[in-house]
């Protein structure tokens, strides 16, 4: 087991290694625009040097300059030695930007992940126990138009019947106008209720293939042998679900919810940026669409470490919920 | 059933055998989510590939539209201060004006300034004739004003004076040196049926350059004033009718008349009409229509990005699989690779990028398609691999390899064959996952440009928040429709996939 964790690990930081590559060649094939601007900008200045000089001063003091290979071996070496460099566009250490975002981003990921495990994996199981009736039908449907709903739409007709017809909350932003002038209490409640519509719209939208999973795995454990073993024994109905089906359900989904801890910090790029919410996805959308490549590196890189993390976790909880799975070494 | 009971009881003929396939379309046919997700793709797929061709607009035809706008034509005052006519070959200046307004103010006939006397008396209701002590004319006041007739002379001072006299006092002639004229109801002198001027109350000043005011124009415009409505209707020398609105503003004393003027237009965000059944767009445009094209756009998006995925993922995953060994750890480490890159940011990097290169848009939409198609196909290899692994030990493949048939057949025609039903099944749901995403793409801006439609970019006028409030119909339709066909695609490939499934009970 040791020994299969170390050779995921390596094999994992090998991938790691080249997707940075990749990240990093794209990123700087692209033009600087956001180097450009700035060197347009101060271009403009009165008595300012010419364009040209500005762009290669800001190219060089940035690390533009030099070729993708040795720029990717020093922003390499800055990385693995923590140094992050400064964002850009925030004018800040990366680090100190995303520590300020992170735990937004967290919150939301966390209590939507709670609600999708409470509404899907009750009705996973019934959708399964009752096979082909009119509740499988419509648990089906559901989960089916949960994964078909696009996230911008879902979002917009909520702002459009919440926010604007009822009016109960706001359609943007993390804190409502009067945010100063409440106690403590009151900028938490405030607070959350700007959370209310992002967390609902992240939940619904993802809770469909989790529902479905349930589902899929659980009539798979229905038709095992052993099921029907335990039918035949004449052990209740009830007893046969709940004892022996789920818990045998549990493996894979314990498996598919574990790997998926780790997404919780990589943020909803698009649900945050559609209600204006300063978590990491919304600042790194900004971060890119404005060019800043140091905060760009980091969050790609981030999120590439996350999906492998998960990945692992995943692999590695298998083996340890199912204990007839044997790794072989 | 006669058919049938004419074979004898152990006859074969009485088993009824159905292919594999049969039997796969059989079980897909028994599913109801699936034949109401084939019938939504029906209805989208006529929708916006046979909907383009039969409506009558075109994808970016743009629409105008008559609307009012009212233009500031005149302003009209109602002269209440005394205006002063010096008579011929003599002096009134503005000091002499200010005493005659002093001793009015005092009720006394007379007045002095630097030691000459003069005095002034009353012809008529608001008409003074101001003379000298000696009798000699000097000028006169009034309120009620003389013009010149339209293309006239101005008229002399005496045939002023008479005629304010005689406007004021009612009388329907007067004469002036030695000539006669008359003086009509409305206030028109007339000499010999010709009009000199008129009389009036009203001052009207056009507040457009080079807008002539006639004299009829005056004088309907005074009726319309004295009847106290807010509105008339005026025909010009051109026969054209416009419709003129009045207010009265009470702080300045002035009435503005409004012109309302027909502007041709964009006929932009018009609700639903006949024409329109959807209403138009903010550049004026059909949104039926836009729908329609765009629906092309996005399924046409669709199905070349699963084209590039499934073919590269095909050979990827059929070489991986076949060969094992070093083949398959690199083509492997590739697909992890891939599958660690994070997709989404990544094209929304080469999306702002393109924006700034200005990228034009018919290319912009080919790149969108490698980019998304490059970067999906490590799923599908991963799928395909899998299926060969398993496969390429069975007997059948044994078998191939001692008949000699050569490699690349044997991947091709007896390996990828039995792979088909999952890939079917994965690209069914990967078309509605590309749409979604394309669709995503397109709503912020980064994936399919104007003036080419597609759902999202349709949908990413709710970007102004008055849109989204206001005009549903902009939004909500293209939302239903993207909804309609990535859930079809997602009903379709969950049918096929139980359908495939041999173990299936039903």
């Amino acid at each position: 087991m040791r020994k299969y964790i170390i050779k995921r690990i390596l094999v994992s930081i090998g991938i790691l290694f080249f997707v940075t590559l990749v990240i990093y060649t794209l990123v700087r094939c692209l033009p600087a625009s956001y180097v450009e601007t700035m060197a347009m900008q101060l271009s403009t200045a009165p008595g300012s040097k010419p364009y040209e000089e500005w762009l290669a001063q800001l190219n060089a003091s940035y690390g533009l300059d030099q070729p993708i290979p040795a720029g990717y071996v020093h922003w390499l070496g800055d990385f693995l030695r923590g140094n992050f460099g400064d964002s850009w566009k925030f004018t800040v250490p990366v680090v100190e930007e995303f520590k300020s975002v992170i735990g937004v981003s967290f919150v939301m990921g966390a209590i939507s992940l709670i609600l999708e495990l409470i509404i899907a994996i009750p009705l996973g199981i019934i959708a399964a126990t009752k096979q082909y009736s009119k509740s499988d039908y419509i648990i089906s449907a559901s989960a089916l138009v949960g994964i078909s709903l696009p996230t911008f739409f879902f979002a917009t007709v909520l702002k459009l019947i919440f926010a604007v017809k009822l009016g109960w909350l706001d359609t943007h932003g993390f804190v409502g106008r009067n945010f100063a002038q409440l106690d403590s209490m009151g900028q938490f409640l405030d607070k959350c209720s700007h959370l209310i519509l992002p967390i609902a719209t992240l939940t619904i939208v993802s809770v469909g293939s989790l529902m479905r999973y349930t589902r899929t795995n659980m009539l798979e454990v229905l038709n095992a042998d052993y099921i029907r073993t335990a039918r035949a024994k004449g052990v209740s109905e009830k007893k046969v679900i709940y004892h022996h089906a789920f818990r045998n359900t549990l493996i894979p989904l314990v498996t598919i919810v574990g790997g998926s801890l780790p997404g919780l910090f990589s943020g909803a790029l698009i649900t945050e940026t559609l209600f204006s919410i300063p978590g990491i996805g919304y600042v790194s959308y900004q971060a890119m669409v404005a060019g800043d490549i140091p905060f760009t590196m980091f969050y790609l890189t981030f999120i590439a470490v996350l999906t492998l993390l998960g990945n692992l976790i995943s692999d590695i909880l298998y083996a340890v919920v199912d204990p007839r799975v044997r790794i072989a070494s | 059933m006669s058919e049938e009971n004419k074979y004898s009881l152990n006859d074969d003929r009485r088993v009824k055998v159905l292919s594999p396939g049969a039997l796969v379309a059989k079980r897909f046919f028994r599913n109801r989510l699936a034949v109401l997700g084939l019938i939504m793709l029906i209805v989208m797929f006529l929708f916006s590939f046979v909907g383009g061709l039969v409506m009558p607009y075109g994808q970016d035809e743009q629409f105008y539209t008559y609307t009012y706008l009212e233009k500031e034509y005149v302003g009209v005052t109602r002269n209440d201060d005394l205006r002063y006519a010096v008579a011929d070959g003599q002096e009134f200046p503005t000091i002499l004006q200010a005493q005659f307004l002093l001793a009015l103010g005092k009720n006394k006939t007379e007045f002095e300034y630097k030691d000459i006397s003069y005095a002034y008396a009353q012809e008529g209701e608001d008409l003074y004739a101001i003379s000298t002590a000696d009798g000699t004319l000097l000028a006169i006041a009034y309120k009620d004003i003389v013009n010149a007739a339209d293309q006239m002379d101005e008229l002399p001072f005496n045939v002023k004076h008479e005629a304010l006299k005689a406007y004021v006092n009612g009388e329907g002639s007067f004469s002036a040196d030695g000539t006669d004229y008359t003086l009509d109801g409305d206030g028109n002198i007339i000499e010999d049926n010709l009009v000199l001027g008129y009389i009036s109350r009203f001052v009207v000043a056009s507040k457009e350059n080079g807008v002539e005011i006639t004299r009829d124009f005056k004088e309907r415009l005074e009726e319309a004033l004295e009847a106290d409505t807010d509105e008339f209707v005026y025909a010009d020398a051109g026969g054209e009718e416009h419709t003129y609105a009045i207010s009265y503003d009470a702080s300045t004393k002035v009435w503005s008349v409004k012109q309302e003027t027909e502007t041709y237009v964009y006929d932009t965000y018009s609700r639903p009409s006949k024409a329109h059944p959807l209403g138009t767009d903010n550049n004026g445009m059909d949104m039926l229509v836009r729908l329609m094209y765009g629906g092309r756009v996005s399924l046409i998006i669709g199905f070349i990005v699963v084209i590039i995925e499934t073919t590269l993922g095909v050979i990827m995953g059929g070489i991986s699989g076949y060969f094992g060994g070093w083949v398959d750890n690199l083509i492997m480490r590739l697909v992890d690779i891939f599958y660690c890159i994070p997709s989404m940011p990544i094209i929304i990097i080469l999306g702002a990028a393109m924006d700034n290169m200005n990228v034009d848009s018919q290319l912009r939409m080919l790149y969108l398609m490698l980019i998304l198609g490059v970067l999906g196909w490590a799923g599908i290899a991963r799928l395909v691999r899998g299926q060969i692994l398993s496969l390429r030990e069975q007997e059948f493949m044994t078998a191939t390899e001692a008949c000699g048939i050569r490699v690349s057949r044997r991947i091709f025609r007896h390996l990828i064959p039995n792979v088909i039903p999952q890939l079917i099944v994965s690209c069914t749901m990967g078309l509605g996952s590309v749409i979604l995403t394309e669709a995503t793409l397109s709503f912020l801006g980064l994936g399919v440009k104007f003036p080419f439609a597609s759902w999202g970019n349709i949908i990413s006028d709710v970007n102004n928040s008055y849109v989204m409030t206001t005009f549903w119909f902009i939004w909500i339709p293209a939302g239903v429709c993207l909804l309609i066909t990535v859930l079809g695609f997602n009903f379709v490939g969950d049918g096929l996939r139980d359908a495939f499934d041999p173990k299936m009970k039903r």
